[in-house]
């Protein structure tokens, strides 16, 4: 049957005919042949994440799932960041591909996936064909970790004390997940702020341990306070009086519009050289005109 | 607007001294849903700004409902800051803040018009937040630094450059010269 394949396939090549995977696909239906016969796992090259710069493309990579993201969509069975060496990537595995779970700080190669692209981020696709196999040895991400500094202006909505579904880690809107409806969530903290330098915004992300080391409080605080207050809402009014107005730096991953931070402190860069600087540019051309 | 829809307003750092001059209203588009803007003297076309400085006064000016008034101080001048029903928390922080304090105010710029035909231009606050001297004078730092990097553009052809030069007239050496007299104010102490 391979043989059969790669001979048709050979012979079409050798005429310069392309072939679409589609009409391939339709081909074998009409003929019963299932496609993972059809289709031979093709060695596909090992590339670097950050080598991944065209969609449609059939990869291999090797690295750690750097982390595990909220899932919100019922063909996904997992979604996350993907690092090696070179940096990270976004990873979608389908509820179709029927692979094993993957494990948030583990190494694994992921062969046979797909790149996409989708307004200029690349991520990549675990699919039917696709496979995981583990890895033992630890494998370093190299992280391309974005720097940000300026003011915190607005923390969002969504912030502060929150519950998660505890199936699918989503964050409860009312008390109910989006997906598995009405259930007993699970106390998490985090922040999605908005920094500003006075030129361009960027939306920021703390997790729990980041806003606990940052503001002091502590998810076991924070629960004491919303039931000492019956109000969740103070938790946010304390966070939103530590940060907003202040200048902060931080440091993190890039993603989407925002940086998924993992260092953030006051910005304490001394300002004696800066208003030096200043004063000497502003100063110059008055002299001059003078 | 950009393409992938909803874009945040950049808070602008303008000083008093430049905010109080400022009159000049823009709005891109038509439509009743465009945002609104002031151009300041040196150029910066502001939707937001985001201003640090003591609390000096507030009084409840309201009426049926609390409504707030703050005169907030730099080392330019004084902003002019209101809350209202509609700002409640920024109107929470103001009627409990006993001045003097150091205040961080987020908001958006308004301007009235009295029956004389003067232009006040106050700031409607969005968040407001009592922050320490730390901050204060990092953002005294901040605000020249924009202000500086205004004026250096303010003679090139940017279109709010344009809009500023030919509205305001504006003398670039005043502006330099509050810069500078902000920045030693730092010093001095």
């Amino acid at each position: 049957m391979k043989q059969i394949a790669k001979q048709i396939e050979a012979r079409f090549m050798e005429l310069g005919i392309k072939v679409e995977t589609s009409e391939i696909e339709s081909f074998l239906k009409k003929h019963n042949v299932p496609k993972s016969e059809f289709f031979a796992p093709r060695e596909t090259p090992l590339v670097k994440v950050s080598d991944v710069k065209e969609d449609g493309k059939w990869v291999t990579v090797r690295g750690k799932v750097v982390q595990l993201w909220e899932v919100n969509q019922e063909s996904i069975s997992q979604v996350g960041l993907f690092g090696d060496e070179s940096g990270t990537i976004k990873f979608t595995k389908w509820v179709k591909a029927a692979l094993p779970t993957v494990e948030e700080g583990k190494n694994y190669i992921f062969k046979n996936v797909a790149t996409s692209e989708w307004q200029g981020q690349f991520s990549i696709k675990l699919n039917k064909t696709s496979e995981i196999i583990p890895v033992a040895e630890e494998i370093e991400v190299g992280s391309t970790p974005t720097e940000f500094s300026g003011a915190i202006v607005d923390i969002q909505s969504g912030s502060g004390l929150i519950k998660r579904c505890p199936e699918c880690n989503r964050a409860l809107v009312k008390g109910a997940c989006g997906e598995h409806g009405k259930v007993e969530g699970i106390y998490d903290l985090r922040v999605k702020a908005v920094m500003d330098d006075g030129e361009k915004v960027q939306d920021i992300l703390l997790n729990r341990e980041v806003t606990e080391a940052l503001t002091g409080i502590t998810l076991e605080k924070a629960k004491e306070m919303a039931t000492e207050a019956l109000d969740q809402a103070v938790v946010l009014d304390m966070i939103k009086s530590k940060l907003v107005g202040r200048y902060f730096v931080v440091s993190g991953a890039k993603l989407d519009r925002f940086i998924l931070v993992d260092s953030i402190k006051p910005d304490v860069k001394p300002i004696e050289e800066e208003i030096k600087r200043i004063l000497a540019a502003s100063a110059a051309p008055i002299a001059q005109e003078a | 607007m950009a393409e992938n829809g909803f874009v945040r307003e950049v808070a602008h750092r303008i000083f008093a001294a430049e905010l109080k001059e400022s009159n000049l209203q823009a709005k891109d588009g038509n439509d009743q849903y465009s945002p609104q803007y002031l151009i300041t003297p040196t150029g910066a076309k502001c939707n937001r700004v985001f201003i640090v400085g003591t609390l000096t006064e507030k009084e409840d000016v309201g009426t049926d409902s609390e409504f707030w008034r703050g005169r907030i101080v730099d080392p330019t001048g004084a902003f002019f800051v209101t809350a209202g029903q509609y700002q409640p928390e920024a109107a929470q922080v103001l009627a409990k803040t006993a001045p003097p304090e150091f205040i961080a105010v987020i908001g958006k710029p308004t301007t009235f018009t009295t029956k004389e035909g003067n232009v006040l231009t106050s700031i409607r606050a969005e968040s407001m937040h009592v922050v320490d001297a730390a901050t204060r004078d990092r953002w005294v730092v901040d605000a020249a630094m924009h202000t500086a990097k205004r004026l250096e553009k303010l003679a090139g052809s940017e279109p709010n450059a344009v809009k500023a030069r030919e509205h305001y007239n504006t003398n670039a050496d005043a502006y330099r010269a509050m810069v500078a007299q902000a920045l030693e104010s730092m010093r001095a102490r």
